[in-house]
């Protein structure tokens, strides 16, 4: 990487030494590194990094999986061989610098008041007079005079029969070299500082294990944790409003090790700011830090953009999710009893146990809660956000593990100006919620009279006692209609109603389609459907009747038909009972990230020199001009020249100045026109 | 840097004595005008921000002398975007009434304008390669015309007729080329080069005035919302015009050279095709709330100084090709009009160079910027993040480019095949990352 001519090493044998220094500073390794550096760092994109070995596992298979993960590819920026070209970037940087700087050092310093006259010649920008008609003392002085005013340090020396003045300028430039050079390694080596070294030796050496398991960090034995002691590390911890911790995770390959911190970190509340159109604005945790050093406890608020920093311990937003929010809930069977409702009172994260009818037992699991949910809706072509208020998340379990995963939400939803409760579900948490729609009662907030119509419907003795009267009173206004008849009709209405509470009336038209020949299938489903719906019309109206409603309304109408499309659904809603939230606290937990990173101003200070070096190294050029005058009987013999390390273009015109003044002419000279042409 | 005097003394004066009275009026308007600023809303700024009006200031104030041209242009923008912000007044409403904005300066309408603008601008300076010559047929114009043009046609059917969806967004690039070597020869001199030149200073006066007065209709859609407008990809696109265009009118006034404007216009015309693509078909020019990792004083100086690296590669790399179809011009014909009319080898190499050197100056630095950031808000001043990595890898790609320049001294056919390389590697950090490798930085997405 050398700019700048090195020494010339005296030929013959070189000692082992010299050849290892000079390919270590050669400028092919460095490119070759650079380029190497640049390929691996394009991997660990394309591969992203860190995920669980599961993950990789399945997206890679087997075979993939082994090789990816022998050669480090999952971690590739920590990796050995990644480390090793960096490591030899570093060498072969400061080797370039070692070699380099004494003949920078000299090329800024030495004014070369030795050059002889034919190398002058040789130069690139030159100009030569065999008779100039001025004495040399004129032409040196006016040189002086002309360098000094354009900034150049000059000096003079008689050498002789001849005397030779020497110029330059921008010899800060050659520091420019210097800089970016040494700027790599001093970066280098603060990322090294906090890179997590330290760590990795501990493990290799077997005194550091990496946790895989969940548990809680009291059992999280002492070989799986690092002491304050460590001087930099990256990590995170979730801490639920009201609660502190005084350690951090730190994930490591597939698990995590646990550090530990000289203080507690105490989440007083954290909060989601947000835009009037439901976008978050900002993430905030009110925390309070107990330090030991401290008089007293140090309250702070962060958020996204604004960290704490605190004993050289830095404390991030990172994140947040639910800390155990509390819900009260109505539990209401679908089927007997859903009227009448269980209170239920639940923490997110926690698990219940519920025994059906039938005597199955299932796991409840509640795994989240959002007071809000900002959607975005489209009607029309027009976007529109909107709230659709509090969530909770929660999955029903049978005892082969088998799981329901629902979502409901407290507030209803309007649609065409009637109002539902939504309760989401699905089977597979990669799917889309389908959503069942419980019609609200036509006054007030309750799913009572839903709720009142299928425990009526699935009550066996409400069901009988029902058909009984409604086939009676249809038998009494026609003549002749045998109790044979009637009875059979009733059967087949207390048949049909409870196979329409068990599988909807896909499974009545099933029914038919099993019990009738083909061709009558039309007519009997016909007839089926008939006798089901005054079934159902029979029930529906003791409900209201229940209720004190004689007249039925429209209202009453279309809420039978909301009713009858909630219940004609609930076979594919899988959970035996309708979770409705009433009221809840919503406890949130901050995710907060914490790091010490020592090597940070390293890095910022090698940064800065970078950049310095850098603007040095392509924007001051390091100008050097030479006049060499020799006394001449018809005045004096002269060469000046020139050179210039960066952007010559411009050197051009300048060095065309010069000449100018220096010679005391005012038109530009052949060798100047030349010399422009020339690339 | 000219001079101009006959007698050639050895005085030479210092840089402040070089200043026309014009550099020292514009420095006295800038003075003045952020003086007033601070007077009359010092007391709503804080430390940060007005440190940065100074240093803005600052900035202007020398660029202003250094590169004399950007007082006027300075100056147009000042004037269109107080004219813009105060048809404003305190409500967006305006936008629908106000004759000014409505055509002209709301942020929405100047960036159109830029569009607009910049099509024709690139369209001149192709012309101008075209121009007419005594002597000489004007054949190649004409085939080149026809063949272009119906390629851009036969594209603009093709992406229309739901072919290749999208296709017409990129087509009119091949039209601009078909029309302009079908105006090209009616004139002989450079004058469609002078003509592209002032339409590129008025496209990039329109897009900086639009992004100025977008500015202040982000607080006017909510005070809270408020921020400076290179946060989104749309935005961004913009600003790449805008940088890559006065980038290249600097080294066109250095160079004194009109030849670059076809080649380096074409790169921010494939921008402009994609602006209004994110613009009429996806609606992105809308103004939405910043993300909270978004929120932070860092966005002002990391995004502005990232573009003028990506605008210094862009540029380098289209004189890359210039300079690859000037040396096949030269071998293939010498008497072509590749050989002719395109800017010389030297010319080409040497703004080659100077842009990349420019563009890994500022890169450098809006990776510094970029990293302090990152320790500001992610808890990590790197932390291999697809975005970083890239950035890395760009980085890495010109210091080696420079180092062959520099050391090695390679010049010509080689670099000019690696500038072009960059500019695929740059895109690819610049927009592919956010597109196929999501990470932190994945708000920048389509």
């Amino acid at each position: 990487m050398s700019s700048t001519p090195t020494d010339p090493t005296p030929p013959g044998r070189r000692s082992t030494f010299a050849v290892l220094m000079a390919f270590l500073g050669s400028m092919g390794l460095a490119i070759t590194l650079l380029v190497a550096l640049a390929v691996a760092s394009v991997v660990g994109t394309v591969l992203q990094q860190n995920q669980s070995y599961e993950t990789y596992l399945l997206d890679y298979g087997p075979f993939w999986h082994e090789l990816f993960r022998t050669l480090g590819i999952y971690h590739v920026y920590s990796a050995g061989w990644y480390l090793l070209i960096l490591v030899f970037l570093v060498i072969s940087t400061s080797v370039c610098v070692y070699r380099s700087t004494p003949a920078m050092i000299r090329d800024m310093s030495r004014f070369r008041l030795g050059v002889k006259d034919k190398s002058l010649r040789s130069f690139q920008h030159n100009v030569q007079r065999d008779a100039h008609p001025e004495a040399p003392a004129v032409l040196m002085s006016r040189a002086e005079a002309v360098f000094r005013a354009r900034g150049y340090r000059v000096r003079q020396a008689d050498q002789g029969d001849h005397r030779v003045l020497s110029a330059m300028r921008g010899s800060a430039g050659r520091l420019g070299y210097f800089f970016t050079h040494v700027a790599i390694v001093v970066i280098c080596i603060g990322g090294l500082v906090d890179g997590r070294l330290p760590l990795m030796l501990a493990e290799l050496t077997g005194r550091l294990e990496i946790e895989t398991r969940q548990v809680p960090v009291s059992e999280i034995p002492e070989q799986s944790r690092v002491s304050v002691s460590n001087p930099s590390f990256r990590g995170s911890v979730e801490i639920p409003e009201g609660q502190r911790v005084d350690v951090a995770f730190v994930t490591m390959r597939d698990g995590y090790v646990v550090q530990e911190l000289p203080f507690h970190i105490e989440v007083k509340a954290f909060r989601v700011e947000r835009h009037a159109t439901g976008q978050e604005r900002s993430f905030e945790t009110d925390l309070v830090i107990h330090d030991e050093l401290l008089d007293e406890p140090l309250a702070h608020t962060i958020s996204v953009n604004h960290p704490l920093v605190h004993r050289g311990y830095t404390i991030y937003q990172a994140s947040f999710r639910d800390g155990g929010s509390r819900l009260n809930l109505d539990m209401h069977p679908l089927g007997r009893g859903a009227d009448r409702p269980m209170p239920l009172n639940a923490r997110v994260f926690g698990t219940y146990s519920q025994t059906g009818e039938d005597g199955t037992r299932l796991r409840v699991e509640f795994t989240d809660f959002n007071d809000t949910n900002p959607t975005l809706i489209e009607e029309d072509g027009v976007r529109e956000r909107m709230d659709m208020g509090p969530s909770f998340e929660y999955v029903v379990r049978d005892s082969s593990g088998a799981g329901w995963f629902h979502r409901n939400f407290q507030q209803p939803i309007e649609r065409d100006g009637r109002r539902y409760l939504l309760s989401g579900v699905r089977q597979n948490p990669a799917e889309p919620f389908s959503f069942l729609y419980i019609p609200l009662d036509p006054q007030g907030d309750g799913v009572d009279r839903f709720m009142r119509f299928l425990a009526r419907l699935t009550d066996p003795a409400v069901v009988a006692d029902v058909v009984d009267e409604a086939t009676r009173t249809a038998a009494g206004q026609f003549e002749g209609v045998d109790e044979g008849i009637r009875a059979q009709v009733a059967e087949t209405m207390r048949g049909l109603l409870e196979t329409f509470t068990v599988g909807g009336y896909e499974e009545v038209i099933a029914q038919v389609q099993e019990q009738a020949p083909e061709g009558q299938w039309d007519r009997m489903a016909d007839i089926f459907l008939r006798i089901l719906n005054s079934g159902l019309d029979a029930i529906y109206l003791r409900v209201l009747a229940e209720e004190g409603i004689e007249v039925v309304s429209d209202e009453d109408e279309r809420f039978l038909e909301d009713a009858l499309r909630a219940i004609n659904a609930l076979p594919f809603y899988g959970s035996p009972f309708f979770l409705r939230l009433n009221d809840f606290e919503h406890i949130q937990a901050s995710g907060l990230m914490i790091t010490r990173a020592p090597g940070q101003a390293v890095v910022y200070a090698g940064s800065v020199m970078l950049i310095l070096g850098i603007f040095l190294l392509l924007y001051v050029s390091h100008r050097r001009c030479w006049l060499w005058v020799q006394p001449r009987p018809e005045g004096s013999g002269l060469v000046l020249a020139g050179t210039s390390n960066r952007n010559t273009t411009d050197f051009n015109r300048e060095f065309d100045e010069i000449s100018r003044a220096v010679l005391g002419e005012s038109r530009p000279m052949p060798a100047d026109q030349d010399a422009r042409a020339r690339p | 840097m000219s001079v101009t005097q006959d007698t050639v003394s050895a005085e030479y004066p210092g840089y402040f004595r070089r200043l026309s009275p014009a550099d020292w009026l514009w420095a006295a308007g800038v003075v003045v005008a952020t003086i007033f600023i601070l007077a009359v809303y010092g007391h709503r700024m804080d430390i940060y921000q007005s440190g940065t009006l100074v240093v803005t200031a600052a900035s202007g104030l020398w660029l202003g002398w250094f590169w004399k041209s950007f007082k006027g242009y300075a100056l147009a923008v000042t004037g269109m975007s107080l004219l813009g912000v105060f048809s404003y007044g305190d409500t967006l409403a305006s936008a629908q009434t106000n004759f000014f904005l409505k055509y002209l300066v709301s942020g929405e309408a100047a960036v159109m304008w830029m569009c607009a603008l910049l099509y024709m601008s690139t369209t001149a300076y192709l012309a101008s390669l075209f121009r007419r010559e005594a002597g000489r047929g004007v054949m190649p114009a004409l085939v080149t015309a026809a063949v272009t043009g119906a390629v851009g046609l036969l594209g603009l059917w093709m992406g229309r007729s739901g072919l290749v969806p999208g296709l017409e967004w990129a087509s009119p690039l091949v039209l601009l080329v078909a029309v302009g070597a079908l105006l090209g020869p009616i004139a002989s001199t450079d004058f469609a080069a002078r003509v592209g030149s002032a339409l590129a200073w008025c496209a990039a006066a329109f897009g900086l005035a639009g992004l100025l007065v977008r500015w202040r209709e982000t607080y006017l859609h909510d005070p809270t919302w408020g921020y400076i407008p290179v946060s989104n990809l749309w935005e961004v696109f913009v600003l790449f015009c805008v940088i890559t265009v006065l980038m290249y009118l600097y080294y066109q006034g250095r160079t004194r050279n009109l030849g670059m404007g076809g080649f380096v216009m074409m790169v921010v015309s494939a921008a402009v095709a994609f602006l209004l693509w994110y613009t009429l078909d996806r609606e992105a020019h809308v103004v939405q709330p910043l993300v909270p990792a978004l929120q932070s004083w860092w966005m002002k100086v990391h995004v502005p100084t990232n573009f003028v690296g990506y605008g210094g590669f862009a540029i380098a790399a289209m004189l890359g090709v210039a300079y690859l179809m000037r040396v096949r011009g030269e071998r293939r014909r010498p008497d072509g009009l590749l050989a002719r009319r395109l800017p010389s080898r030297e010319v080409l190499d040497d703004v080659m160079y100077k842009s990349i050197a420019i563009g890994f100056a500022f890169f450098t630095i809006a990776t510094v910027l970029g990293a302090m950031w990152a320790a500001e808000a992610w808890g990590a001043y790197w932390s291999w993040d697809p975005k970083e990595t890239w950035a890395l890898i760009v980085w890495l790609n010109y210091a080696a480019w420079l180092h062959l320049r520099f050391t090695k001294g390679w010049r010509g056919v080689p670099m000019a095949w690696w500038a072009i390389l960059g500019l695929l590697i740059t895109t690819f950090a610049f927009v592919g990352v956010n597109m196929f490798l999501g990470g932190l930085h994945s708000y920048g997405s389509l």
